[in-house]
């Protein structure tokens, strides 16, 4: 029976990749994708197999491998992600599928937890492979399905691209108990399965045909909709979660124009663009990030000698960057036909407020790794370069820490420090890297550094899981999506493996333990290695807090200066207090308290 | 009907929890429910806003700026930032107790009284819920997002009652935690309003 329920983006494309017939689902975890691979190990028919993989190319390669045999595989990742698996991919255009094949990308228009704003459709541009753009939470259900059907009928893999704004919303969907079945052949040795330059040529013409074909197939696609005002002069084309703007902002504004909604960016449908321009004098294109819509009808008008003007990024009328919302898509159209901007009241001058980014949270033992490596370099009054990487531990570069001087990608905290220790060899390299990190694209650039000889240290931040994405487990937890426990796969053997003769282990939380481990493995010449071992936070119970005695508190406030807990904060005489719902009782602070007037765990 | 809510707050707080306790139960009793949250690294401490739309099909997932019929807000400062969502005349229900930011304590302070009589002073209707003094009556200082809810129930400000919204809690609240967020949404909806009151 089918049943109505609050889903979030991310979890009514899990539902409708399972009820599409998902076999195989393989990704890494990546805001804002996660979610996706998680509610299909949640929900999952016995059937169908789930793994996180180690890194998004190996997530990649290994869907690969399931639908060439047959299987109906899903790779997720985040739009940074498919940057680390576009090998096997561009490969894997040329090559095909027999299973359906669909690679979900999430893009974050903002960002709002990204490296880059990059679009994704141009990545489908680039490999020559299909791609379809959801335009809410409930049309993702259906349309998830679509793409699985597409990449089997024509044996490619077909890129699946969601936006923040669809992964994390949530809406009443009803889902069907239905779910397609279908049998899995199993792989059927043939020579089409192995790349050469020559086979290469000839799948060369047949994707540029394929591509040609399906851009007249879209252009019947019931997703791309064509609405509106047939007799209008004015059009606006969108896409994503812009068309539910742009229906919002028109309902309020009755402007009457004609609209043409693109689920399939890629191969663009001609035929569709062309009776949508029929009639138009002028076409404002609303999309976020690239203007990859406007640039399409762009070369459709001179294709067919249109006469029809193309506003939007180009002509400066549409943003530039970040995510779309109703405000700037109303600006937008009160612009585009000519109108007045509604004008807001202003109110009253605001009181000065607290800004507010985010932090490590109280407790977090990155703090005190951080701060110990602070301390010992400090100590040992020796000028270093911190590299930092992607993960909660970014945020060690917000003050009072400050001990993040650079972070690039995945795993390019140990490679850049190489880099900078050429360049001037007279300053430390210290790079900080999280366990998944580590297992993603870390153990390289260790292997690279050994082999050539560098004199680096490492600090791995092993907190035990996948923390900033919300608790994935990985190699080193030994727990698997299948619900399985198995031995962990320990850094400190796969860094005795890459033959690194420095390997240190300390609890960040032991301070004085901890430093002097920085200071051994910085004094070692070559590639040195300190493990800091402390679970996230997430993972466990609140120890009992320290107690500030307000008797011995001289108000220096050297414990907020320093490690700029949340916790903590001053009151009057500026003495300290500790948040009783914040603190996790890692205890660093009574650590550092110089007179000793934090301690003693609270009975 | 159409009805939109804000909640803002500090990333931590439960305003996810409390959005989609709205959200469903308000599509338990037939209403179309959007929300979006704020999810990843802006969440570690970070100001964050939950978006709740009850009715209208295909609508989007952002409520335009002075369009709020309802600001729920869970700090004082974060209220007042994303106060300009709120529609003319529009209700704000806001804690009075703040959580400072580390970049307070490092010195750029927090001006709490100046804050909350500008929100008086703007808003429609204004009412100010100290929930320092109410968690503590219940025994927990994690349990301000269900006391919010109880607050804004008993104010008839959500389009459903008391025993709607608790059923949803039983239902979508873990087991070990329902009694502690019974207690706390009897609280919340026991408290008496202080507008023009105590600050």
């Amino acid at each position: 029976m089918a049943k109505k329920k609050l889903l979030m983006g991310n979890e009514a494309i899990a539902f409708g990749a399972i009820r599409a017939g998902v076999d195989v689902v393989t990704g890494y975890p990546g805001t804002p994708s996660t979610e996706v691979l998680e509610t299909i190990a949640k929900h999952r028919p016995s059937d169908v197999y789930v793994e996180w993989s180690i890194n998004e190319k190996v997530a990649m390669e290994v869907a690969a491998g399931a639908s060439c045999a047959g299987a109906r595989t899903l790779v997720t990742m985040k739009q940074v992600g498919l940057n680390v698996a576009s090998d096997p991919l561009m490969s894997l255009a040329y090559i095909g599928v027999k299973g359906g094949m669909v690679v979900l990308v999430a893009d974050d228009p903002g960002p709002i937890s990204s490296q880059t704003e990059q679009d994704t459709r141009h990545f489908a541009q680039y490999a020559h492979l299909p791609i379809f753009d959801p335009e809410s939470p409930e049309d993702a259900y259906l349309l998830i399905g679509e793409a699985f059907q597409y990449s089997e009928k024509y044996h490619t893999p077909v890129i699946f691209r969601p936006t923040t704004q669809i992964c994390h919303a949530c809406a009443s969907i009803v889902l069907e108990d239905y779910a397609d079945k279908h049998s899995i052949e199993g792989f059927v040795k043939d020579k089409k399965w192995v790349i050469f330059p020559r086979l290469s040529y000839e799948n060369h013409i047949r994707i540029i045909k394929q591509e040609r074909l399906l851009a007249d197939v879209f252009s019947e696609f019931s997703y791309n909709r064509l609405a509106g005002d047939m007799k209008a002069t004015y059009g606006i084309i969108s896409n994503g979660v812009s068309s539910a703007y742009l229906r919002e902002v028109l309902k309020d504004t009755k402007d009457r124009v004609r609209t043409l909604s693109i689920a399939t960016p890629h191969p663009f449908p001609e035929k569709l663009a062309v009776r949508f321009l029929d009639g138009l004098t002028d076409v404002l294109a609303i999309e976020e990030l690239d203007p990859v819509l406007e640039e399409a009808l762009l070369k459709i008008c001179g294709k067919y000698h249109l006469n029809v003007r193309i506003h939007g990024r180009l002509t400066d009328e549409t943003n530039i960057a970040g995510a779309n919302r109703y405000e700037n898509v109303r600006e937008a159209i009160d612009h585009f036909i000519g109108r007045a901007p509604g004008v807001r009241k202003p109110c009253e001058v605001m009181p000065q407020l607290p800004i507010r980014p985010p932090v490590l949270c109280a407790g977090c033992p990155h703090r005190a790794s951080f701060y110990s490596v602070k301390l010992a370099m400090q100590r040992t009054k020796q000028k270093a370069i911190f590299t930092g990487d992607i993960g909660c531990y970014t945020l060690g570069n917000a003050k009072p820490l400050d001990m993040v001087d650079t972070c690039l990608c995945m795993g390019a905290d140990i490679t850049m420090a190489q880099g900078l220790h050429r360049a001037d060899g007279s300053v430390k390299q210290i790079a900080f890297i999280g366990d998944s990190t580590f297992f993603h694209t870390g153990i390289s650039g260790i292997i690279n550094a050994v082999y050539n000889e560098t004199d680096i240290t490492v600090i791995v931040l092993d907190n035990a899981t996948t923390a900033m994405t919300g608790h994935q487990p990985h190699p080193g937890t030994g727990l698997t999506m299948m619900g399985n426990s198995h031995e962990k796969i320990y850094i400190d053997k796969v860094l005795a493996g890459c033959n690194v003769k420095c390997i240190k282990k300390a609890n960040p939380l032991h301070l004085e333990e901890a430093i002097s481990m920085v200071e051994a493995a910085v004094a070692y010449k070559g590639v040195s290695v300190v493990i800091f071992e402390e679970p996230c936070i997430g993972l466990r119970k609140p120890r009992p807090m320290p107690y500030v005695d307000a008797e011995q508190c001289i108000g220096c406030q050297h414990c907020i200066k320093e490690i700029g807990c949340p916790a903590i904060s001053s009151v009057e005489n500026d003495q300290v207090v500790i948040d009783s719902n914040l603190c996790y009782g890692c205890g660093l602070c009574s650590q550092i308290c110089p007179v000793g007037a934090v301690g003693g765990a609270e009975e | 009907m159409r009805m939109d809510c804000l909640l803002a707050g500090v990333g931590g707080q439960g305003t996810v929890l409390a959005s989609r306790l709205i959200a469903q139960t308000a599509m338990e009793l037939g209403f179309e429910a959007h929300t979006s949250e704020v999810i990843g690294m802006a969440q570690r401490g970070g100001s964050v806003t939950s978006q709740v739309r009850l009715g209208g099909e295909n609508i989007a997932p952002m409520i335009p700026r002075g369009f709020a019929d309802l600001l729920i807000g869970f700090e004082p400062a974060e209220s007042a930032r994303n106060f300009t969502y709120l529609k003319p005349g529009g209700t704000v229900v806001v804690n009075t107790n703040p959580i400072k930011p580390v970049t307070s304590s490092l010195g750029q302070g927090y001006a709490l009284d100046e804050i909350l009589a500008w929100l008086r002073r703007q808003a429609g209707h204004c009412i100010f819920v100290d929930g320092g003094v109410l968690c503590t009556a219940v025994g927990s200082g994690k349990v301000l997002n269900v006391i919010m809810l109880g607050v804004l129930v008993r104010e008839n400000l959500l389009p459903f009652t008391k025993e709607q919204i608790l059923t949803t809690m039983l239902v979508h609240v873990p087991e070990r935690y329902r009694k502690l967020n019974e207690k706390a949404f009897t609280v919340g909806y026991a408290y008496k309003n202080i507008n023009g009151g105590i600050l």
